[in-house]
């Protein structure tokens, strides 16, 4: 049977028991959440916009504070790893309960490398002297501020944005992983999913998804321009 | 656990709709009256000039305390109330799409207007205006507690307003009874539908507005600051992105208890559903293109300020065409002047000169005049007061006696109606003057050189009689529990899938799910005979028994922010364990079975 066959036929019965639209409660209240979620992030973004086109002075250029390379690596990561969440979901489309299992597996890993990767990141931020408030005194950074490579007027806000916009995107992820992981245990392992029944699969991979989609934005606004 | 269950415990772990319905409404009624009791208050201080009551610090924290309270702790909730009671039956569902997370939501309203409220014990309760603009809010003006209660407790408040906004907004799609087609839903079901996807749309901004205030405030972010770069214009976009829209979330459901109520005491269907049902659509669509009428005193720029004064202008448009409708409707119809009826007139009345006032401040240069003065505070009563609480008034009447089984007095009911009426009038007419001859609004007072005392004191007079008319109120609730007449499954005649079954209906609302053919199922004649008699209604019907774990996870949100509060650390990350043992308790308790 083809994935296409597979979803049409296996996603109706037993459970659209509820009558209305043509999705099950928690997958409609799953899309229902990512409106709000991109309202959320939207909201983070366009301040972020409106701070950085009025700032009172020019912006650190890129690269300047943040390694793009590194990050660039996580962004990898983490395409990666909605790859593998549509591979697991296909998986038990099709029944298969192996492959469910391994590449649901590779999607917790890839996040949980995403957030440990930008652990990294962030201490070696801070310890270079770039913290949410802007310059620490006397680091590595405050000098390159004194002798006019990073614009001092402006510092603060790029740290203000720099650590909200990522961090509230971390916190996403670290969520993503969290509840991934007790899926991992509680039904992928036990093989609680069925051809039949799924749907903690595919709600799950819709938020999985939706933060991958925001990174590639934040990526390309935050690093890269 | 059987619906039968009393005490205490069936309370805390209910997962019921219309028990959590009758909390929402006993919560934020209590809530409505403290605000009602800081209104009162901030007019005697304003009876006459120089008034020595309460100080100036007093007054800042009274006027934030009685704006934040009805808005985000009376009037949100008690439209809640309603959603939760009302909307599950009317679309002959015999519960919300997800009972748990219903729960969640009004502990989590509950423990956060807690919250909010305990600011009082500490002497710091907001004092930066319910809009609390930047940067008066910034450590170096705020250095105190109060701005700290103020942000923490919204934002847990915001959380309680997302979780039902996703949830209703699947029951409403989900869990409509066979035949029951989008265009037959009850009007006030529509409003709720377009209320929660306002909600779950505008809370995340002012959400973000919060947690970067909360960032500058903590951890020396400069969002809104300027000595750092920042902007303290930004709070006023996001606030007002999320504010508008506020205003239409507030209104909407008005607007949808009174579309009930005209139909039932007209014995007319209501005149053009469908637009009046295309015009709240686009009521919610536009209320996202306004927000910067409430900025025209920013000086954002002829081209801004032009944009935002025309669509403000078109705004009025599916306003008007509702309030046409709704005098179609009563147009040669059989009117009941029943209590209900009464404050649903009134609605129409009232919100006619609010909105009109309102149309005054889409013009730029006027709003420049009328802007921070009583002429605001006059429009936003006549709306919030004229328009929601009297709608929210004809809702109680009108649903009372399916909430309880019995009738409230309807001479009573009149007493209420006309102080109400007349008290309004008294206490906001005055304020257009008052505000237009120049008295700035949030001032703790005046001079008697202004010219203004005399009105003042016919404004302090009208806001006691509102008072009065709340206490006749309290006292017919509390005579009708045990004396009102039994009102029986259909008091009024009403259209509506509610009106079929029990008053207060039983744990399990429907005995046999109804199947439905038109708009207005029990007004047509063969409708309901769809039900087959006694065939089905053996089978036992399964309630789904109570769950501490909403309230369990709920209480981690105010132990969060009070460490946040006190700066402890430890606190904050005892909240955030009990939040996940609390998510993953709930998550595999076997709730179904």
């Amino acid at each position: 049977m083809t994935h296409a066959t597979a979803t049409a036929n296996a996603m109706r019965p037993p459970f659209p028991t509820e009558r209305g639209v043509e999705a099950y409660n928690t997958k409609l209240g799953m899309w229902v959440f990512l409106a709000s979620e991109v309202m959320f992030f939207t909201g983070l973004i366009g301040s972020y916009i409106v701070l950085r086109f009025g700032a009172p002075g020019e912006w650190a250029r890129p690269g300047i504070v943040l390694n793009i390379p590194v990050t660039a690596f996580n962004t990898f990561l983490l395409i990666c790893s909605s790859v593998s969440m549509v591979k697991a979901y296909a998986a038990i489309a099709d029944g298969n309960q192996k492959m469910l299992k391994v590449w649901f597996l590779l999607t917790i890993l890839g996040g949980a490398m995403f957030v440990g990767v930008q652990i990294y990141e962030y201490l070696h931020l801070v310890h270079s002297g770039f913290v949410p408030s802007g310059v620490r005194e006397g680091s590595e950074l405050a000098e390159r501020v004194a002798n006019g490579t990073l614009p001092a007027a402006t510092m603060g806000l790029y740290g203000s944005t720099f650590y909200t916009m990522t961090g509230f995107h971390g916190f996403h992820v670290t969520c993503g992983v969290v509840s991934m992981t007790y899926l991992f245990f509680r039904k992928v392992l036990p093989g609680k999913y069925t051809q039949q029944d799924y749907r903690g699969v595919e709600v799950v991979g819709l938020y999985w998804h939706f933060v991958d989609l925001v990174w590639i934005i934040l990526f390309t606004i935050v690093y890269l321009i | 656990m059987s619906a039968s269950a009393t005490g205490l415990r069936s309370w805390l772990t209910t997962t019921d709709h219309k028990r959590i319905g009758l909390l929402y409404f006993w919560t934020a009624f209590v809530f409505f009256l403290v605000g009602g009791l800081e209104a009162l208050v901030i007019r005697a201080q304003l009876a006459g000039p120089n008034g020595t009551l309460v100080s100036a610090e007093a007054f800042n924290q009274l006027f934030t305390m009685h704006a934040t309270t009805m808005v985000f702790l009376a009037l949100m909730p008690l439209t809640a109330a309603f959603f939760n009671y009302i909307v599950p039956l009317q679309i002959g569902a015999r519960d919300v799409a997800f009972p748990r997370l219903n729960a969640f939501s009004y502990w989590v309203f509950l423990l956060g207007g807690l919250f909010m409220n305990a600011s009082f014990l500490f002497g710091a309760a907001p004092d930066g205006g319910w809009f609390g603009y930047a940067n008066l809010t910034s450590k170096q003006y705020s250095p105190g507690l109060n701005i700290d209660f103020w942000l923490l407790g919204l934002q847990i408040l915001g959380i309680a307003s997302l979780a039902a906004g996703f949830n209703f907004i699947v029951t409403i799609l989900n869990l409509r009874a066979p035949g029951l087609k989008m265009m037959r839903l009850p009007v006030f079901t529509w409003m709720v539908l377009v209320t929660q996807f306002l909600i779950i749309t505008a809370f995340p901004v002012i959400t973000v507005a919060l947690v970067l205030l909360m960032f500058d405030r903590f951890f020396g972010t400069s969002f809104y600051l300027p000595a750092g770069g920042g902007n303290p214009v930004l709070w006023q976009h996001l606030f007002w992105i999320f504010g508008h829209p506020e205003v239409y979330i507030l209104i909407l459901p008005a607007m949808g208890i009174v579309s009930e109520v005209l139909p039932t005491f007209s014995r007319k269907p209501l005149f053009g559903y469908t637009v009046v049902v295309y015009s709240g659509v686009l009521i919610g669509f536009m209320g996202w293109g306004v927000w910067s009428h409430h900025m025209f005193s920013v000086g954002l720029g002829p081209i801004a300020d032009s944009f935002f004064a025309a669509t403000t202008l078109l705004i009025a448009i599916p306003t008007g065409v509702k309030i046409f409708n709704w005098i179609a409707t009563l147009w040669g119809g059989q009117i009941r002047f029943a209590a209900a009826m009464k404050f649903a007139l009134g609605f129409i009345a009232m919100f006619i000169i609010g909105g009109l006032s309102g149309v005054s401040h889409a013009a730029p240069p006027a709003d420049l005049q009328q802007t921070d003065t009583y002429y605001v505070v006059a429009h936003i009563h006549y709306v919030l007061f004229g328009g929601t609480v009297f709608g929210l008034f004809a809702g109680m009447y009108y649903w009372w006696p399916k909430m309880t089984g019995r009738l409230l007095d309807e001479r009573l009911g009149n007493w209420h109606f006309w102080l109400t009426f007349i008290g309004m009038n008294l206490a906001f007419f005055p304020m257009h003057f008052i505000g237009l001859l120049g008295m700035p609004r949030r001032i703790y007072t005046y001079g008697p050189e202004l010219g203004v005392s005399t009105m003042n004191l016919v404004s302090t007079i009208g806001a006691f009689l509102i008072g009065i008319a709340a206490l006749i109120f309290v006292y017919n609730m509390w005579r009708t529990r045990r004396h009102g007449a039994v009102a029986g499954d259909d008091p009024w005649g009403g259209a509506t899938l509610e009106w079929s079954i029990s008053s207060p209906p039983p744990p399990h609302n429907f005995d046999v799910i109804p199947t439905v053919a038109s708009r207005l199922p029990r007004w047509s004649a063969t409708q309901l005979k769809a039900i087959p008699e006694g065939a089905e209604t053996a089978a036992p019907v399964h309630v789904p028994a109570g769950s501490w774990w909403p309230l369990i996870a709920a209480s981690s949100l105010p132990i969060m922010a009070t460490g946040a509060i006190g700066r402890m650390l430890p606190v904050v990350l005892a909240g955030v364990a009990i939040l996940i043992v609390g998510i993953y308790r709930w998550a595999y308790e076997p709730f179904e079975a």
